[in-house]
């Protein structure tokens, strides 16, 4: 293990944390919050103070990072990134309690939107802007940004690449790590910009549009006001349906696109992700016309929940708690399904699930024929025997993990459906659940230890469980 | 056809060469970590998935897993935007179909390694109508590599020319040599020597020789000369090129094919043993001064009776390493020859090096420095009528091989009635299998190729060798 090389990188992180402070700190000029400021400029000094350290007092010899190291090194940085991002929420007195502050700041980066705050309306503009910032710096990860100006050489960068990135496999769109990178995170900046510019023409201020698409982008889901987007036109909640989708898809496909590959950009995942998303939205906007005399409001709403959860973002126009028991049912469904690999979004991923029934079927078909050879196929691409047997894995380790915190939460002794859906949308990355942790309610009333176990789920689930296993994993730390 | 341009969007234009090398085995594994770390971008190509894995993981390059002769996965690989593709994997004809395929499906140069000796010396032909930018051949790249320690093993550098028929040799000139205070073009009158002296090095400067330029002792210097020529040169100069005049072979596969046969031009005798009976027939035939022994050369009597204790130099080719390296050991035990070593397989070069078996042979990695030789004059060489370009003296002076295709402002008229810009020498001109030392009436003609050394670093086109 390359402990040096560790702290060296964690060092990197926390002054890459120091700099995202300029966000905030611009906000808080802007809207003359000097009170606030100075408690992210004190939280900046400290990730440079620490970082710096960490950076300088040993240069590192061996800059060899093998597969475990890049494990760490993601799952440390994010919970570093964690850590010191929940500062200013706390040294200003926003959040009052530290392990509030963090299970918001977590809920931001991991692009959760789960929240402790029942009134987001009486924070100052800064402290929101930080919020809805952390979701746009968590969407894309953070690590592959830095490790692109570290001076590493690229193998290494791609232990970190594959630990980060979500999805079952990554593959990189051009030979090099870094001008990969930079073209993903310039799909990310200039989509971002797009949906900012269509959210001011819909009458928007600046302040608020900025939030949105920050939170948008990151699949994140913090709003600015007490009911979402609820508040906000027609027109809005159409453009923030339209880039939750957006932001759900594969990036990959977007780079396609651009080089006019058109049969890789619409490959079998994004088809399955869209029918998926047609046919729920199709049930729920039947299913919910009773509560919505206009056809036109059922079909928006329903298509605007269901968007918010299946890309993992949390925002809500109304209180979809209320939806009957077969829309309720289908949108927890949507929820483990989550986003395309390779997007900002959470959940299981549309690609697992493909790959799981393929492998379903084909195992049914050799019970039929015992010695027939069959290899799995998206599209005309074979799977390796590799990932479908780590995307097993995976499926397990998210059961157990699941039904583990599960059982933890469940000592607080709420209600079944309150302790299921809180983490389903702490470990999908989604935000509020059903019931007590409904879009119109918060997480506030956990226990402490139930809000640790839902941290570690928002963490987990964000890197997609390895990496916080591993951190458990003796075998990891032994020489 | 896929449109990634050469100016797609977000990539806009680059600095760096995309390079496809299809074959990912040991070869294609050392060429994607060298290329990759001199900045070229690099994608891979392998049937094994597990190969690409592993290599993926170990340096920044991209993967793709498929058949590399096939449109469909070089589309994936990016052969629209590619620069170069080089074909290394273990078949000859697929090495050859993925360069004509390449050719076809994108704009690139291609490089494809051949092994067998039937394609490998059609290699011209190959080239010119299959459009290949270079055919390697191990076993001949690691020929040559052996003949030159046998030859000249006090020599700085050997670059060959036009397939080894003119040499670019740079040594050092001892301090006593009768060359010094001789001027530069008393050469040709006083040694009676068709020799070209290009460069001159002396301290920190590097000189392009006029006639006028005086020798002195400890100079470096470098001469253009056919090989027979050069070894004329070196004896009337009383310059030690160590050397050897005989050498004992052992197996006499394509590479002891290739050796003799330069070893033979250059006036050296050679004695193979090779087991195989019908293979000695083969060999027989094709040379009357070679002697070949039918043997086993594990059989230590066979090499004493061979003539091991006398041998000049002993050079180990056998199929097996580890029998190479045994066989070197007891012709060093045996006697004083030189030991040349090939080890194909066996990676444990830390360990061979202790051994003290003089030259260690490694036909990979000639392949792999001879590629990327290549790739770095690439650059160079993009939209001229340069063949291939050499460094040397630190990158202040280069070799560049020119083929002549058109009528120019240069061809025709004697050498001595253009005004060529200072520092430009035309070292040789190539017609029709001849080599010829330019004098100042010699012309350059159309169809020619030419060599031209100067310290004008980056020159595109022969014209410019003009004032």
């Amino acid at each position: 293990m390359n402990y040096r090389m560790i702290s060296y990188v964690l060092g990197w992180i926390l002054v890459f944390e120091a700099a995202f402070m300029a966000v905030p700190l611009i906000t808080a000029a802007v809207f003359a919050e000097g009170s606030t400021a100075i408690w992210f400029g004190v939280t900046a000094g400290i990730c440079l103070a620490i970082g710096g350290l960490l950076i300088l007092v040993k240069k590192p010899e061996k800059k060899r990072l093998f597969s475990r190291e890049g494990f760490v090194i993601v799952a440390l940085s994010w919970i570093a990134l964690s850590v010191f991002g929940a500062l200013p929420f706390f040294l200003s007195g926003a959040i009052p309690s530290y392990i509030d502050a963090l299970f918001e700041t977590v809920s931001g980066f991991t692009t959760t939107g789960a929240s402790i705050l029942s009134d987001v309306e009486a924070l100052p503009k800064s402290i929101l802007m930080w919020r809805s910032f952390t979701h746009w710096v968590g969407g894309m990860g953070v690590l592959v940004f830095v490790m692109a100006f570290l001076p590493l050489s690229g193998g290494q960068n791609m232990h970190i690449m594959k630990a980060e990135s979500p999805g079952p496999s990554v593959s990189k769109l051009v030979p090099r790590v870094k001008t990969t990178a930079l073209l993903l995170y310039s799909i990310y900046f200039v989509l971002t910009l797009i949906e900012f510019i269509m959210l001011l023409c819909g009458g928007m201020t600046g302040f608020e549009a900025l939030n949105t698409a920050f939170a948008t982008a990151g699949t994140g889901g913090f709003g600015i006001y007490n009911s979402s987007i609820g508040n906000f036109s027609p027109y809005i909640q159409i453009v923030v349906t339209v880039f939750m989708l957006l932001f759900s898809v594969n990036f990959n496909s977007y780079f396609f696109l651009l080089n006019r590959k058109f049969r890789e950009a619409f490959n079998t995942e994004v088809i399955v992700f869209f029918i998926i998303v047609v046919t729920a939205v199709t049930v729920i906007t039947l299913d919910n016309r009773a509560l919505y005399p206009e056809t036109g409001d059922s079909l928006r709403n329903s298509a605007f929940t269901v968007a918010s959860l299946i890309s993992t973002t949390g925002f809500s126009t109304v209180d979809f708690n209320a939806w009957s028991e077969l829309s309720r049912t289908i949108l927890v469904i949507i929820m483990f399904i989550g986003a395309c690999a390779g997007s900002t979004g959470g959940g299981i991923k549309v690609s697992r699930f493909i790959i799981l029934f393929k492998s379903l079927g084909k195992e049914l078909k050799v019970m039929v024929h015992p010695k027939q050879i069959k290899k799995i196929k998206i599209g005309s691409h074979p799977i390796e025997h590799e990932t479908v047997r780590s995307v097993s894995v995976f499926m397990i380790a998210y059961l157990v993990v699941f039904v583990m915190s599960l059982v933890v939460i469940s000592f607080d002794n709420h209600d079944l459906i309150t302790n299921f859906t809180a983490v389903t949308a702490s470990i999908n990355n989604i935000g509020p659940g059903l019931e007590l942790v409904g879009p119109t309610q918060n997480f506030s009333f956990f226990s402490v230890p139930s809000k640790i176990v839902l941290i570690f789920d928002m963490l987990a689930g964000r890197l997609e469980l390895f990496p916080m296993l591993l951190l458990f994993t003796p075998s990891t730390w032994k020489k | 056809m896929q449109t990634v341009g050469k100016n797609s969007l977000f990539l806009g234009k680059r600095d760096f060469l995309d390079i496809i090398i299809v074959g990912c085995g040991k070869v294609g594994q050392a060429l994607a970590e060298q290329l990759n770390e001199q900045g070229s971008n690099i994608t891979v190509i392998d049937l094994d998935g597990n190969k690409i894995d592993a290599l993926t993981s170990r340096c920044d390059v991209m993967g793709v897993v498929g058949n590399g002769a096939t449109h469909l996965v070089q589309q994936e690989a990016g052969i629209a935007r590619a620069d170069l593709l080089i074909a290394v994997t273990g078949s000859d004809e697929l090495n050859l179909l993925c360069c004509l395929i390449a050719k076809k499906a994108g704009n690139c140069r291609t490089i494809a390694r051949v092994r067998s000796p039937q394609y490998s010396s059609e290699a011209p032909f190959l080239k010119d109508e299959l459009g290949l930018a270079m055919v390697i051949n191990p076993e001949l790249a690691a020929a040559q590599e052996i003949a030159r320690v046998l030859r000249f093993p006090s020599a700085m550098k050997i670059e060959t020319f036009s397939r080894g028929r003119v040499e670019l040799l740079k040594f050092r000139l001892p301090e006593d040599s009768p060359l010094a205070g001789l001027a530069v073009k008393e050469i040709s009158s006083k040694l009676m020597c068709d020799v070209l002296v290009c460069t001159i090095e002396r301290g920190d400067e590097a000189y392009i020789a006029n006639g006028n330029f005086i020798f002195e002792g400890k100079d470096v210097i470098s001469i253009v000369a056919s090989p027979k020529k050069a070894n004329d040169f070196f004896r009337k100069i009383n310059y030690k090129t160590n050397s050897v005049r005989d050498v004992l072979i052992t197996g006499g596969g394509e590479l002891g094919h290739y050796l003799t046969e330069i070893l033979l031009r250059s006036g050296i005798s050679v004695k193979i043993i090779e087991k195989d009976l019908k293979r000695c027939e083969e060999l027989s035939e094709l040379w009357d001064e070679v002697t070949v022994i039918n043997g086993d050369a594990s059989d230590q009597n066979v090499l004493l009776e061979a003539g091991l204790e006398e041998a000049g130099a002993f050079v180990a080719l056998t199929n097996l390493d580890e029998e190479n390296i045994m066989l070197s050991l007891f012709a060093k035990s045996a006697g004083s020859a030189k030991l040349v070593t090939k080890i194909n397989r066996i990676e444990f070069d830390e360990v061979i090096k202790h051994l003290d078996l003089d030259t260690i042979i490694y036909p990979k990695n000639i392949t792999s420095d001879t590629i990327i030789r290549y790739v770095r004059s690439f650059k160079r060489t993009e939209g001229s009528n340069v063949e291939r370009v050499y460094q040397f003296i630190k990158g202040k002076v280069e070799a560049s091989e020119f083929t002549i295709t058109d009528e120019s402002a240069v061809t025709n008229i004697p050498l001595m009635e253009l005004t060529l810009k200072p520092g430009v020498l035309v070292a040789a001109i190539l017609r029709d299998k001849k080599v010829i030392i330019p004098r100042g009436s010699d012309v350059i003609m159309s169809g020619d190729t030419v060599v031209i050394v100067s310290n004008i670093v980056g020159l595109h086109d022969i014209a410019d060798i003009l004032k």
